[in-house]
């Protein structure tokens, strides 16, 4: 791996990967990222589907010319601006203190 | 969706869209853009000294500006141009598109963005090769980066006939006129590239997005407030004006097949976080956190503009005269807006920065299969990496060069083809090669070699296989009205995939693919398990991660 910058013996990093620290990270990031990425890979699919199988349902008209369709497809950017700045507040809070004690420590061994 | 244009917009004359606009005001408005470009260019190019410069900016720009640049990138003449004039006329559908475009940026932020800027250096091949057997992976990452790049270029330069006529009034039966035009532009994003690396290109995306965006704020604002900024007034009265009627506020006009639209719906949120040039720009910020921000700024910029798309679409559909927007000149509906609220001057202004946007998308595509191919191919396959800095971006440059050429030539070739489908084979192949591998490195131990090699090049064959059997390359019936099939080739028909996009079946093929070569591929070993903690390790906390360089 000549390429890809100063590679340590790989010791410090089999360390802290076997560090609770670490599996703490690790689980909480998986814990947020699947779930959300699941919920809202289905709420899209759901409304491709919808659109593409319920044109009917997606023209019912809900007040003057706005119908269920427009309102389902402006909910996704209110779902997609909503989950970026739930995760900006959790990465803040919950990833970025731990990651840098465990980047510090690593990098203080080298 | 031709057919269904012109099948119901009956023997309107669509008016002329070179009639309007002052053509030296066109030209002075872009003259300005590529004088200001160039001299951020220029000042970029004194302190384009290392590799890492040239490739990355010296990983030296902040999340917000970044974050402007991957707007500038992502949002193409494809999707101003393309998404408000399918707006303007299918109505609810072109408004599909723009969701997929955006929701897939969750992708990148969730899944993708933090990890590879820590644990790559230049491209996607890095991270790959991390702990992969080198030069097979960097093979296979640089072909499909390579195949993507070469698509979405193609699909950008064949949309620039259209723009030349409105803008510079060359008609696209001025084969040679539109040619010399396409040459020219050409050159100046080859010069663009050799001089400002990517620092330069970040710059131009940036002037150009901000242009663009606000363009498009101010379009908006202008539309809704002849409507008293009543959206339900100002889809009524799209409504009155379409041929369509009421059908424009529902699904149904630009996709009649159910099962093609689902399948180019799961090619469009899952491509954008497989787009070679859109993960490049990961590495142009000094940290994770910063490629967090970068992400943010562009999921806000790009989601306000789909939305301000939205409002231009069904804008051009109420304002414009009934007729002028047909499927001949559609793509059209945004400047010929323009012109309808500010008269020339905004029309010049708003056909310049459309152009400027064919231009810094180009840049950005050439300087990352550039790189692609200097970094992984020369530098690590070929040379096993032991190329010296300098002879790598040495050969990035001549790269460039090459690429360029291929471009314009392209360009000339494609112009006014039918081949707007191939933005969206584009996504089909970055959803099908890239994504499943990037993130089963990323996040699956037991990944190897064999699965990446599986993944990347069975996506790749299935991709391609599937859309030249596709009724996008042969055999959708001829329509009445203008003699010729909606289909690339006319005249023969070797279709047997029944849909245009092959996403629904090469996506899943592939993640599964990766899966069977990774089990049919070796064992782990004692070395493997290492490198994947150093990965891991390094992937989430950022340790060694490549640093920026202060000038």
């Amino acid at each position: 791996m000549s390429s890809t910058g100063e590679r340590s013996t790989g010791t410090v990093y089999e360390e802290v990967q076997a560090s609770p620290e670490f599996a703490q990270l690790r689980s909480r990031l998986r814990r947020f990222v699947f779930p959300m990425s699941a919920a809202f890979l289905a709420w899209y699919l759901l409304y491709v589907v919808l659109a593409s199988y319920a044109p009917g349902f997606m023209a019912i008209s809900v007040f003057g010319n706005i119908n269920v369709g427009l309102l389902i497809g402006l909910l996704q950017f209110v779902s997609t601006f909503t989950i970026t700045t739930v995760y900006v507040r959790f990465a803040n809070k919950h990833i970025d203190p731990a990651a840098k004690e465990l980047r510090e420590r690593i990098e203080g061994a080298e | 969706m031709s057919e269904l244009a012109s099948g119901s917009s009956v023997a309107q004359a669509p008016a002329a869209p070179t009639a309007v606009g002052s053509v030296g005001l066109n030209i002075g408005i872009f003259l300005v853009f590529v004088a200001i470009t160039l001299f951020f260019v220029y000042r970029a190019s004194r302190t384009n000294k290392t590799a890492s410069d040239y490739y990355a900016a010296g990983r030296a720009f902040t999340g917000p500006q970044n974050g402007v640049a991957i707007a500038g990138d992502y949002l193409s003449a494809a999707s101003f141009l393309g998404i408000a004039g399918a707006i303007a006329l299918n109505g609810y559908d072109g408004f599909l598109y723009s969701i997929g475009f955006l929701v897939a940026w969750l992708v990148a932020l969730l899944l993708v963005a933090e990890l590879l800027r820590n644990t790559g250096k230049y491209t996607m091949g890095d991270v790959l090769a991390f702990r992969m057997r080198q030069r097979p992976v960097r093979a296979a990452a640089a072909t499909s980066t390579l195949v993507v790049s070469f698509f979405y270029l193609l699909a950008q330069m064949a949309g620039a006939g259209g723009l030349i006529a409105l803008l510079l009034q060359i008609p696209t039966t001025n084969q040679l006129g539109q040619g010399v035009v396409i040459a020219v532009v050409g050159i100046l994003m080859i010069f663009y590239v050799l001089v400002g690396g990517m620092k330069g290109t970040t710059y131009v995306q940036i002037i150009k997005a901000v242009l663009l965006i606000v363009g498009a704020a101010v379009m908006t604002a202008w539309v809704l407030g002849m409507f008293g900024f009543n959206l339900s007034d100002l889809l009524g009265r799209a409504v009155e004006n379409s041929p369509r009627g009421e059908a424009v506020l529902a699904p149904g006009l630009q996709y009649t097949n159910p099962v093609d639209f689902v399948s180019l719906g799961l090619a469009l949120v899952l491509g954008t976080a497989g787009l070679p040039h859109i993960l490049m720009r990961f590495y142009t910020v000094p940290t994770a956190k910063e490629a967090r921000r970068s992400v943010v700024w562009a999921i806000w910029l790009i989601g306000l503009f789909y939305l301000f798309t939205l409002v231009l679409g069904y804008g051009a559909a109420a304002l414009l005269p009934e007729g002028t927007i047909t499927s001949t000149t559609q793509n059209n509906a945004a400047p010929l807006l323009a012109y309808y609220l500010g008269g020339e001057a905004l029309l010049g202004i708003i056909s310049a920065v459309a152009f400027a946007t064919i231009l810094a998308v180009v840049a950005g595509l050439t300087i990352t299969a550039s790189a692609s191919f200097a970094h992984d191919v020369y530098a690590n396959v070929i040379k096993h990496g032991q190329a010296s800095p300098d002879a790598e971006v040495r050969v990035a440059r001549t790269t460039a060069v090459v690429i360029g050429v291929v471009a314009i030539a392209g360009g000339i070739i494609a112009n006014g083809q039918n081949i707007a489908f191939l933005v969206a084979l584009a996504f089909a192949v970055a959803a099908s090669a890239n994504l499943p591998t990037i993130l089963y490195s990323l996040f699956w131990k037991r990944f190897n070699t064999t699965g990446a090699l599986f993944s990347i090049y069975g996506g790749l064959a299935i991709c391609i296989v599937l859309i030249v059997f596709s009724p996008a390359v042969s055999g959708k019936p001829v329509n009445p009205a203008t003699g010729r099939s909606a289909s690339m080739i006319q005249g023969v028909d070797f279709h047997w995939f029944p849909l245009d996009n092959p996403g629904l079946v090469s996506i899943p093929a592939s993640f599964l693919l990766g899966i069977i070569g990774t089990y049919v591929g070796r064992r782990r070993g004692a070395e493997d398990e290492a490198r994947y903690a150093e990965m891991e390790v390094r992937s989430l906390t950022g340790a060694g991660a490549e640093k920026a360089i202060a000038h």
